[in-house]
């Protein structure tokens, strides 16, 4: 059996009997950083314009709203089943769809939408990053299949990144089975070093901080 | 035997195109990662860096308890984990599953351990279509030819050889400009994914306390293929592990830097188990197949054991001065660089190309952008003591050894040594000043000789040695 005979060989290589305890793993330092919430939101812009995504300042729901709906502009959107987003309005905005539950529904919609509406639970500010875990309200296709990804999310969600994140959530797979990191749009660069945006994934991130 | 196959590079050397595609590409790959870890910008690169070295010793020298950490994470959440002694483990392991889905098309994440072990091939003889995701990976399928590069797999090819390979395999019109190809693989896939009744990836990390797979990348495939089929297959070398979830804070800050100069890659998804009653996509199936592969018979060796705390940024082929010569295809497996110069040995047993480690200048760039701080040149070192020890076993290199006893002896008598020095100043002059000869003069140019210098060059020895010049000084002192 390949499961027996690899542990042997690997316990034989080490010199370790089964079921002996390691030491205590050496401890990977976290340093979460106070930095105030406009320098944070800074630094987020900042990082995520450079990779070529927009960032929208939204002064209340209502604003992000209208952002989604000047965007959308009588075109088709999906929307996630984010509490927020209902709160926002922006499940009511003409051509948004939502409250979808059924995978099939969700992916013949979304192979065929121009923009996929989400939330985020978070945002790192050093690299621009949203957090998105996969749940009942934020299906994973919505920010994967249509061509524009758009994110709304509140300010506070906002943390300064990798360090933090582990440090509030350091063990993602109780809460959820897919965290993902998102960093600006799609890119490529395979063929003759040149960036090209939206190859697979989006390639027009929005997010909107309320 | 232990000579470098010169001969063998001379078409890549000659093929100026490629030269450049090969320099430009390194080259900007290492002002990217240099831009990133600056001091003003990431001040504990240094810290990050050793950090990353000791999590990777410690996991490594205790692997059979991760391992089993793992598995028991990953049954926790719903999935499933499959022990691979080699290849052939793994491909049997999918058709079979194929065959209990009624499964025909994968869709496939770059990764360099399904390369290792040839799966597309496998899966092919089996009737089964394994599509490539990677744009990079895509096209090299398509040319019937394997990745040049780690993170850079169609480096070798330009946008013209792109658009004959479309033209020719996917029948489309001939696009020359790379945006318009993207679409053109963009729509091509899109199609597959949606179709795929099977996801394939490998794992840029296995997290213990989790039971989740670690994957980076930059296009999207990565998300595709494990999102949208109804089975997920992660496969992973077993070095691939990590204590902690929080371990990742120190992992992912030093693979982007190091691989494309990028803080983050765009995607990194972290994914543990199939999807759960509460979510509303993901696949159904989960299973990571644990490979060995040879691994064991190198963390048996405690010095070159290091080799396995490699996070594949490919860093090490960007900075080595061969690999920017020689580019990918002149190593001989898949994997290239000084890394696949010191793993291909120890995973293929060292009789296999025993020229790989001295094909290095040991200049030692390769260890000092390496993020989890492998030493290179010294497993390179180590591997060529064991070509020349199993050589002189097999009684190969009598005449090199009687050569290194003459020297020695010489050595120990000063003043012959002198008189052969001097007698080697009159032969070992150069016709023009400071130009090295070719060959060494009035001596047959044959056998052994030959071998040597056919590939050195010889400095001519000065008129004054460097005793006589002693001597001359202490006189002037005293």
């Amino acid at each position: 059996m390949s499961r027996d005979n690899i542990l042997h060989k690997v316990r034989t290589a080490l010199g370790r009997s089964a079921g002996q305890p390691p030491a205590p793993p050496p401890e990977a330092r976290l340093r979460v950083p106070e930095v105030d919430l406009e320098t944070r939101l800074a630094r987020f812009s900042q990082a995520l314009e450079a990779l070529g995504g927009k960032f929208y300042r939204a002064a209340s729901q209502d604003d992000a709203r209208a952002y989604v709906a000047a965007l959308v502009d009588g075109r088709s959107a999906v929307a996630s089943n984010s509490p927020y987003l209902e709160q926002c309005g922006i499940t009511a905005l003409a051509g948004v769809r939502s409250g979808f539950l059924e995978e099939p529904v969700l992916r013949g919609l979304c192979a065929v939408t121009d923009f996929g509406v989400t939330s985020a639970d978070y945002g790192l500010a050093d690299t621009g990053s949203l957090v998105m875990l996969s749940s009942r309200e934020e299906a994973r296709m919505i920010s994967l299949l249509p061509p524009v990804h758009v994110a709304v999310l509140a300010k506070e969600c906002i943390l300064t990144g990798l360090d933090e994140l582990f440090t509030v959530l350091a063990l993602p797979a109780e809460a959820t089975s897919s965290m993902v990191l998102i960093t600006g749009p799609s890119r490529t660069a395979d063929i003759e070093q040149i960036l090209i945006r939206g190859v697979h994934g989006p390639g027009e991130t929005h997010v909107i901080v309320v | 035997m232990t000579t470098v196959p010169h001969k063998q590079f001379q078409e890549t050397l000659a093929d100026t195109g490629l030269q450049l595609a090969i320099y430009s590409a390194t080259g900007r790959l290492m002002d990217k990662r240099r831009a990133t870890v600056r001091q003003e910008v990431l001040p504990d690169y240094q810290e990050l860096r050793l950090q990353a070295s000791a999590l990777k010793k410690h996991t490594i020298e205790n692997l059979d308890h991760y391992l089993e950490q793992f598995e028991a994470s990953v049954a926790a959440r719903g999935g499933k984990v499959v022990w691979c002694k080699d290849a052939g483990d793994a491909a049997e392991f999918l058709v079979r599953l194929a065959r209990e889905k009624d499964a025909r098309l994968f869709t496939k994440v770059k990764s360099m351990t399904t390369e290792e072990i040839d799966l597309n091939e496998h899966l092919e003889e089996h009737g089964l279509e394994a599509v490539e995701s990677d744009l990079g990976e895509f096209i090299v399928q398509l040319a019937h030819s394997r990745p040049y590069h780690i993170v850079a797999p169609a480096l070798n090819l330009t946008r013209y050889d792109v658009a004959d390979l479309f033209t020719r395999a996917l029948g489309v019109e001939r696009e020359t400009v790379p945006e318009n190809q993207t679409k053109i693989a963009r729509r091509v896939l899109r199609e597959k994914f949606l179709a795929a009744d099977i996801g394939i990836s490998g794992a840029n990390f296995l997290v213990a306390d989790s039971g989740a797979v670690v994957l980076v990348t930059n296009e999207g495939n990565g998300r595709m293929c494990t999102t949208l089929p109804k089975v997920h297959v992660a496969i992973a070398g077993i070095e691939k592990l990590i204590p902690r979830a929080r371990d990742l804070a120190v992992f992912l800050k030093l693979l982007g830097r190091s691989a494309t100069g990028q803080p983050l890659s765009v995607y990194t998804s972290f994914l543990a188990g199939p999807r759960r009653p509460h979510e509303i996509d993901g696949p159904e199936e989960f299973y990571v197949l644990l490979l060995d592969n040879g691994r064991t018979r190198l963390l048996a060796d405690r010095e070159k054991r290091q080799s396995l705390y490699c996070i594949r940024c490919g860093a090490c082929l960007n900075h080595c001065p061969v690999f920017r010569k020689i580019g990918g295809h002149n190593y001989p497996w898949v994997y290239s660089g000084p890394i696949g110069q010191v793993i291909s040995p120890q995973y293929r047993g060292i009789g296999q190309d025993p020229w790989l480690p001295f094909a290095s200048s040991l200049c030692g760039a390769c260890a000092e952008v390496c993020p989890v701080k492998i030493e290179l040149p010294k497993l390179l070192l180590e591997l060529r003591g064991e070509v020349v020890k199993a050589k002189s076993r097999d009684g190969e290199s009598r005449l090199e050894r009687l050569g290194f006893r003459a020297w020695s002896w010489l050595m120990r008598h000063p003043s012959l040594y002198e008189l052969a020095g001097m007698m080697g100043s009159l032969v070992l002059t150069s016709p023009e000043e400071g130009k090295w000869l070719r060959r060494v003069p009035f001596v047959p140019n044959v056998g052994p000789l030959k071998a040597w210098s056919s590939e050195r060059d010889i400095p001519p020895l000065p008129a004054k040695s460097f005793r006589q010049l002693w001597r001359t000084r202490q006189g002037v002192a005293r």
